[in-house]
């Protein structure tokens, strides 16, 4: 009986799933015979003209994720190393929780941090500043007035796959056998030379994995996105430019939607970004092999 | 008979053995790399936790001057004031509603995981993929979906659509972190309700269960503090209610909520509307930050407890 309750239960999440890809697929499915596959490049959002396409907040969700995963990677290894194998147990039991209460943090109260304390922050001094040093790369144009742009929301981004990237990796170093350690420091390896030949390789597929699911997480985000990135629209080199993304182009247009083609370009959207995420998890599941990553996710 | 010094002395390569023990040359490079990169972890870390600080700060600054007992008790009057007394229960109804669903089905997933399914099952294995799959869903397609779903067909948008956009979120979260508790449970547990000739289901029910409550609460109050504080799933299927009147009929209408305060109260054009959306932000941090703490104490004394048996 119980047990035909449990499996009830299990199956309920697999008709989720089906309904999800069902529900995203025939609600794109008037855009997807009106515009086919060339929606993907086409970079033009003109809701009163009825010509729509995804080139611009494609290119908004990979330039900003990219841009976090890039900057959250490094720093959250980092903090994983730090929290597993530097810090004292008292310091470790006290800034390991705080680094996980970074994840607890609505988007929506990021997206204004973003706005009133990040963004001008950007326009003020990293803008001007990495035109300054690093102007003769196409990314970093022009400094803009507002600091809303695709390069603070890759920041925002960062800060929020940051605890995750970081907590993720703790768990993953403190995994590796005290032994293989202790091992390394009997024969006079350092502390960076432990990590360097021990820990990373023992735990690189998990760490990998673990900053995929964070990219992931930083694909999805609508909120904080919509709040930061500054509703542009086109791709531009410059990162300092507003932009758009898939999640934040649904959440902006989905209320006020302006022609009986939207929102079914809007669900095209949210397919390509299905898409995309589900690539990411089973990628992330299939890197991690014996780690179970997502797991330690959940809690 | 040469005596060690003799030694040395006829090899001058060799170092000598009565120099003071400091590192030099490659050592001491060795060493140098090495703290190099202990500084910069410990420095990543102080990162992390000013970024947390000034965040905490910057809601704390902006919202503590329009707390009050009127703000938490009055319903919202729009652009000339009020207070979130009516987002507030609805996000308590929308959120405890979305936990009612997804709190049974969660936990008895993780049962069927840990209890039921053999550990080569090719469909527990399946189910996990799924769990990862909804676990990694964006939330505003959660919300796209339960819009397909229920609100397209009946025309409006209601609290209940919201809620089952919750629930969906919290599912995974709660199936996953059950199945991680459960298979902390004692093995000698399992055994002893064995070979008392107790039934499977009533050693699940009686004992498994029991010895896991701790654990299983932590997961769901996390779960519950993730979803009380979506906006996304929200925006699309719960936004349009009367922003002034208390709704707790989800059934019928939309219902107001703290995220979609704080979401369309900072876009009015004024600055104490902007005022009063970091005041609902710091209501709604707070509240989640404590859910957080309250969990992992929880979490840290059902250890405790386990580790006793």
């Amino acid at each position: 009986m119980l047990h035909g309750l449990c499996v009830l239960a299990g199956l309920i999440s697999v008709f989720l799933l089906v309904e999800v890809l069902y529900q995203v697929i025939h609600g794109a499915s008037p855009a997807i015979s009106r515009f086919g596959l060339s929606f993907i490049g086409h970079s033009r959002w003109a809701a009163n003209f009825g010509d729509f396409g995804a080139a611009g907040p494609l290119f908004g969700t990979v330039a900003s994720s990219l841009m976090a995963l890039v900057i959250a990677t490094p720093l959250g290894i980092a903090i994983g190393l730090y929290l597993s194998m530097m810090a004292a147990p008292p310091v470790r039991a006290v800034v390991g929780p705080l680094v996980e209460m970074l994840a607890a943090i609505p988007s929506v109260i990021v997206g204004f941090w973003g706005v009133d304390v990040l963004a001008p922050f950007v326009a003020k001094h990293l803008e001007p500043f990495l035109h300054d040093a690093f102007g003769f790369i196409p990314l970093f144009g022009p400094p803009q007035t507002t600091g809303l742009s695709v390069f603070s929301a890759g920041l925002g981004l960062a800060l929020m796959i940051l605890p995750i990237v970081a907590a993720l990796s703790r768990d993953l170093f403190l995994t590796v056998p005290i032994d293989l350690k202790e091992g390394a420091a009997a024969l006079g390896a350092t502390r960076w030379e432990i990590i360097r030949g021990v820990v990373l390789p023992t735990t690189i597929s998990g760490v990998a994995a673990a900053t995929v699911l964070g990219l992931g997480r930083a694909l999805g985000e609508a909120i904080a996105v919509l709040q930061i990135i500054g509703d542009g629209s086109g791709i531009h080199s410059s990162l300092f430019l507003p932009g758009i993304s898939l999640a934040s182009s649904v959440a902006n247009n989905f209320q006020y939607s302006e022609n009986k083609l939207e929102i079914p370009a809007l669900f095209y959207l949210a397919l390509i970004l299905l898409v995309i995420g589900l690539t990411t998890s089973l990628l992330a599941r299939w890197i991690a092999g014996r780690f179970d990553v997502q797991r330690t996710l959940a809690r | 008979m040469t005596g060690v010094s003799d030694t040395f002395a006829r090899h001058p390569s060799l170092p000598d053995p009565t120099a003071p023990l400091t590192a030099s040359g490659n050592l001491r490079r060795r060493t140098i790399v090495s703290r190099a990169i202990e500084v910069t972890a410990t420095a990543s870390a102080v990162v992390a936790v000013a970024m947390l600080i000034d965040i905490a700060w910057t809601v704390i600054h902006k919202g503590a001057p329009v707390l009050s007992f009127g703000f938490l008790t009055q319903n919202s009057n729009g652009l000339a004031g009020g207070g979130i007394a009516n987002a507030l229960l609805g996000t308590l109804v929308i959120v405890g509603f979305a936990a009612l669903l997804a709190l049974p089905v969660g936990i008895l997933t993780g049962l069927y995981l840990t209890e039921f399914a053999g550990p080569r099952s090719r469909l527990a294995n399946a189910l996990k993929m799924v769990l990862d799959l909804l676990q990694g869903l964006p939330t505003i397609i959660v919300g796209i979906v339960v819009y397909g779903l229920i609100v397209s067909a009946q025309r409006k948008q209601t609290g209940f659509a919201g809620a089952i956009a919750l629930a969906i979120i919290m599912l995974p979260l709660i199936a996953r972190s059950s199945q991680e508790v459960l298979t902390l449970v004692p093995g000698s547990l399992r055994e002893a309700a064995d070979a008392l000739g107790v039934d499977h289901w009533r050693a699940v029910v009686g004992v498994i269960l029991p010895a896991a409550a701790g654990g299983i609460a932590t997961g769901a109050i996390l779960s519950i503090a993730r979803a009380a504080g979506e906006t996304a799933p929200l925006l699309i299927v719960n936004s349009l209610y009367n922003p002034s009147q208390t709704q707790l009929e989800i059934f019928g209408q939309g219902v107001p909520s703290i995220p979609m305060y704080i979401y369309t109260t900072y876009d009015l054009p004024a600055p104490s509307a902007i005022a009063r959306a970091w005041g609902a932000a710091l209501v709604l941090l707070v509240a989640i930050l404590a859910a957080n703490v309250g969990a992992r104490v929880l979490l840290a004394r059902s250890r405790a407890k386990m580790g006793m048996r």
